[in-house]
């Protein structure tokens, strides 16, 4: 018998009580992993642990995988139509609603972002990305091509099947929403590994989307390890598709994987490095917080995080000033406190990754112009650190740190930081500040980016496209471009006169 | 200050309690400047049920200022898509929770079975707002490629504006729907019209406009008769766009006034005399029950009724046998009873008609194999009539009469089909795939259906033949698997 996890929210933020089942969740019901092994899960604001979930291994993916399939050929697949499909997703959606709180709670426990960001942000989106593909489900329109009148020529697009999904830690609902959204609403089945690190909300949501009334089988979740259930889910034989956010490197193995396999489709959100080009016409006070949002939000865990902010010379060294001000200005504490901005990073892992590229800066002769340590003795909090004095070769210039550490560069010629912000493998996202119309497009248009934000940077809509350039991934999230990730193109050719 | 009145509904001892003012501003008003109301009545008993205010042309006027208002300042530009979604959401999930009483006001009077207006008409109703709720945050325009160094265009796909909306009577509900929504969707705002013979509907869903939450003077409702409120909204010069379901001689009047007012834009939705060809491979079982459901639904009051129906020869009289077999089933009664499949003909002027088109077929010559017999009970029942051997009759009867023709050949058959000025929907019933597909190229209708009628998605565009454009969208709606039972089990 799986095991339940309650827990009592006795906060300033946030009181209340959750209690559910820690199981998998696979065909309808939550069960025990195979080798009825489990998982720890950490509170990063103590570095304690606050329940263990069930691990699911190699042959529970058969298992998911299976009952997925059985969903697919009778109860989900083409044998529900657009409008059921719609009706299921709004359900969700407003039961998510009603659970808002909980699962912000339990996201800001997980994770360790403040409970104000999981409340404003990450659950009041991930409702509206559900509610905006319940909207699409029955407008899956193929199209009717000319060929000649002896001729009936169509296309019909048709769920793929059984898709894998696998999600990372830093927005946990928030990532599920965005892959569950668009292949549910397309008629496709899941089988669903949330990451290790942060699996509350994903297993919460399964008792929510039970309660909806989908069928079993459609949704299946797998908490486990990268190295043994992600790894099962790319290379299955009986997976026709693979969606994947995260690293970088785990997407080379991925896509290694599925072509090892049985060349399943793949869709990857990797990693980033994004510029942010601040010109001397940008309107100074916005950029200043615009930067600061761009690196600093969900303690720089974010893949489009502005973490090299190029400044010209003209206003670099106000900026600078202000820029250390407004980051100073961010408070870093308990993710349960009100006026808490900033709470701890994800994990050990990540702390120490952190610290060391914080190490290497230094190592190679960057300055620490703020920041730069631990904050506090215990959980994994980071004070917001900001670099200055470094050279393009250098590792926290090339690399992505994944914390709340920003490189602020100075630059003169403007071709010149173009072809700088354009000069890495990463293309996920990139910013330009500038009251200039023209020189604000036109350098829009140039960067090699997924995104280009325009006196803004991290804004996203549900009904906008994302996805990166270059080793930044391949495919598109959100918007009505997420619908091709998860259909099948058949053309229909009907022969009504030609005589052969 | 508005009054409510309670409307009994005797067969199931209750009432139902409606507001009767003018909906203007999220409020009911009584007219301006006049006192006149508009009289309803219950088609099943001729009995006047309530009275409304009727709008004059001041109100309109005082409508159409609440929706510019509004589209200037809370609407329009000023509401994002998802805002419009989840009102419009909100809207479907009351109309969902009160369907039961909305059905029973509908059938009072309307006059069809309550069974019918609750899961029919406004189970598509709902889904009609949902549907349309699904694509407020989804109006995209495009980048389009000039050249790359000067210049960057695209389009915007913005709200036209202040919108009027005149719907008829014979669903009043799902006709509501079907203006509103897209309308909302895209952030427009409107006056609506209701006929003037079944308003109440209308007045009461606006109760609920107020409850999901809409700001003021999005919505507008104004009960009035068609040469004042209708002719007022066609020839104002502060509504951009005019949307009419109805007669196309009414249809006409309208494009005129637009034209002579400030050219604002036109949708019609008008009249049909659309046939059903019945080909020697059809399965005649099924050919005959989607023939019957084509003039029997809705009691014939259907713009696609199916009132002509043409034989291949060499079937004719088969078909026949079981499609008077098949229609003879079909209880046409009391919308309050069970039993009834069909209610009355909406008020004596439709009654009048089509015993005046009934007559005059059996004056002409034209042999009666069901029905033709009129009814010495209260009430403008028709029941379901069938002439053979008809010389083409052409004019729109709008009750459940039904002509039949015969023909040889293919061609003669999409010749007497298109032979009309209207082209609305049409039918085809064969097993010859590639027979279904030249025909369904031929037909000259907005809508064709195959092996199937009547039966419309709202994901499908549903329209006459008529020039938009360059093109015309004809929708074709083959059906593949659907096996009907007539009378339909409710």
């Amino acid at each position: 018998m799986a095991s339940v996890f309650t827990h009592e929210f006795n906060t300033p933020a946030y009181k209340g009580k959750t209690s559910f089942n820690t199981g998998l969740y696979i065909d309808g019901k939550f069960v025990e992993g195979s080798d009825k092994t489990t998982i720890d899960v950490v509170n990063p604001a103590t570095g304690k642990v606050v329940t263990k979930v069930a691990e699911a291994t190699v042959k529970d993916v058969d298992i998911a995988v299976a009952a997925a399939h059985k969903a697919f050929e009778t109860t989900w697949g083409l044998n529900m139509g657009g409008a059921g499909r719609s009706k299921l997703l709004a359900k969700l959606a407003q039961l998510m609603e009603e659970h808002q709180q909980e699962l912000a709670a339990l996201e800001a426990l997980d994770n360790g972002k403040t409970f104000t960001w999981a409340m404003d942000l990450d659950t009041t989106f991930a409702i509206d990305t559900i509610r905006y593909y319940a909207g699409w489900a029955d407008k899956i329109h193929g199209q009717v091509q000319e060929t000649d009148e002896k001729k009936l020529s169509y296309t019909r697009h048709e769920p793929i099947g059984v898709v894998g999904q696998i999600i990372p830690w830093n927005f946990p609902l928030l990532m599920m929403s965005w892959k569950l959204g668009p292949a549910l609403a397309t008629g496709n089945c899941i089988v669903m590994k949330p990451s290790e690190f942060t699996p509350l909300t994903a297993i919460r949501m399964c008792e929510l989307i039970h309660e909806a009334g989908f069928p079993p089988g459609t949704f299946n979740l797998l908490t486990g390890y990268g190295q043994t259930v992600g790894a099962a889910i790319s290379g299955h034989m009986k997976i026709d598709k693979v969606a994947f956010t995260g690293s970088t490197l785990v997407g080379r193995k991925i896509m290694e994987a599925a072509a090892k396999s049985n060349l399943k489709d793949i869709t990857l959100e990797l990693g980033g490095k994004s510029p942010n080009i601040i010109f001397d016409d940008a309107d100074l006070d916005q950029a200043v917080n615009w930067a600061a949002h761009g690196i600093y939000w969900n303690h720089g865990q974010a893949c489009c995080a502005g973490s090299r902010i190029f400044v010209q010379s003209g206003i670099y060294d106000e900026f600078l000033s202000k820029f250390t001000e407004k980051t100073r200005s961010l408070k870093v504490g308990d993710p349960f406190d009100v006026d808490s901005y900033q709470g701890p990073q994800v994990s050990k892992v990540q702390y120490d990754r952190i610290m060391d590229y914080i190490q290497s800066g230094k190592d190679q002769g960057a300055t620490v112009h703020l920041g730069g340590d631990r904050n506090g003795t215990e959980g994994f909090y980071i004070n917001p650190t900001i670099f200055t004095d470094t050279t393009p070769d250098m590792k926290i210039v090339q690399e992505e740190i994944f914390g709340p550490v920003g490189v602020v560069i100075k630059f003169e010629d403007e071709e010149d930081v173009i072809r700088q912000a354009n000069d890495t493998v990463f293309g996920l996202a990139a910013a330009v500040f500038s009251q200039n119309i023209n020189r604000a497009l036109n350098t829009a248009h140039r960067l090699k980016a997924g995104t280009a934000w325009v006196n803004c940077v991290n804004q996203l809509h549900s009904n906008v496209p994302f996805g990166g350039f270059k080793q930044s991934g391949i495919g598109r999230e959100l918007g009505e471009y997420a619908l091709h990730n998860y259909t099948a193109i058949k053309s229909v050719q009907v022969n009504l006169g030609h005589v052969m | 200050m508005s009054s409510t009145v309670k409307i009994p509904v005797p067969a199931l001892n209750k009432e139902i309690s409606v507001s009767t003012g003018l909906f203007i501003n999220n409020e009911f008003v009584p007219s301006v400047d006049s006192a006149e109301v508009i009289q309803c009545f219950n088609p099943a008993t001729e009995q006047v049920i309530a009275s409304v205010v009727a709008g004059s042309s001041k109100d309109i006027d005082v409508a159409v200022a609440a929706a510019r208002l509004a589209f200037k300042t809370t609407w329009g530009k000023n509401v994002t898509g998802w805002e419009r979604s989840r009102l419009m959401n909100k809207l479907a999930d009351l109309i969902e929770r009160d369907k039961q009483e909305l059905a029973e006001l509908e059938t009072l009077n309307n006059g069809k079975p309550v069974a019918v207006a609750r899961d029919f008409d406004i189970g598509d109703s709902i889904q009609c707002l949902r549907y349309y709720a699904g694509w407020a945050d989804k109006i995209t325009g495009q980048t389009i490629e000039v050249d790359n160094k000067s210049k960057m265009a695209f389009t915007r796909h913005e709200p036209i504006g202040v919108c009027g909306q005149i719907i008829p009577w014979n669903y009043p509900i799902n006709m509501w729907a079907w203006k509103v929504a897209p309308a909302l969707a895209v952030g427009c705002t409107i006056v609506m019209k209701p006929s003037e013979i079944t308003p109440l509907t209308a007045l009461k869903l606006s109760e609920l406009v107020v409850e999901a939450g809409f700001p003021p003077g999005v919505i507008n409702t104004v009960p009035s008769l068609g040469s004042v409120g209708g002719a007022a909204l066609a020839a104002h010069n502060d509504v951009d766009k005019i949307a009419f379901t109805g007669s196309t001689i009414t249809g006409r009047k309208i494009m005129e006034a637009a034209a002579k007012s400030n050219l604002k834009k036109v949708s019609l939705e008008l009249g049909g005399k659309s046939p059903q060809l019945i080909f020697e491979s059809a399965d005649l079982q099924q050919a005959a029950a989607w023939a019957a459901l084509g003039i029997c639904y809705n009691t014939g009051q259907d713009c696609t009724a199916g009132s002509r129906v043409y034989v291949q020869d060499s079937v004719y009289d088969k078909f026949i046998d079981v499609l008077v077999s098949t229609v003879k089933e079909t209880v046409i009664g009391d919308g309050f009873d069970n039993n009834t499949g069909g209610g009355p003909l909406i008020s004596k002027a439709q009654f009048d008609r089509v015993w005046g088109y009934i007559d005059a077929g059996k004056a002409e010559g034209a042999k009666v194999v069901l029905g033709g017999e009129r009814r010495n009970t209260k009430g403008y029942f028709v029941d379901p009539t069938i002439f053979t051997d008809v010389d083409s009759s052409m004019k729109i009867i709008f009750g459940p009469v039904l002509s039949i023709g015969r023909f040889k050949t293919e061609e003669e058959a999409v010749a007497l089909a298109n032979n009309t000025t209207y082209g609305l929907g049409a039918g085809l019933h064969s097993t010859d795939a590639s027979q279904c597909m030249r025909v369904s190229g031929l037909l000259e209708a907005g809508t064709v259906w195959v092996n199937q009628y009547n039966i419309l998605s709202n994901n499908v565009p549903f329209g006459g033949k008529s020039n938009q454009e360059y093109t015309s969208v004809k929708a074709v709606h083959w059906n593949i698997g659907e096996k009907l039972q007539w009378p339909l089990s409710l």
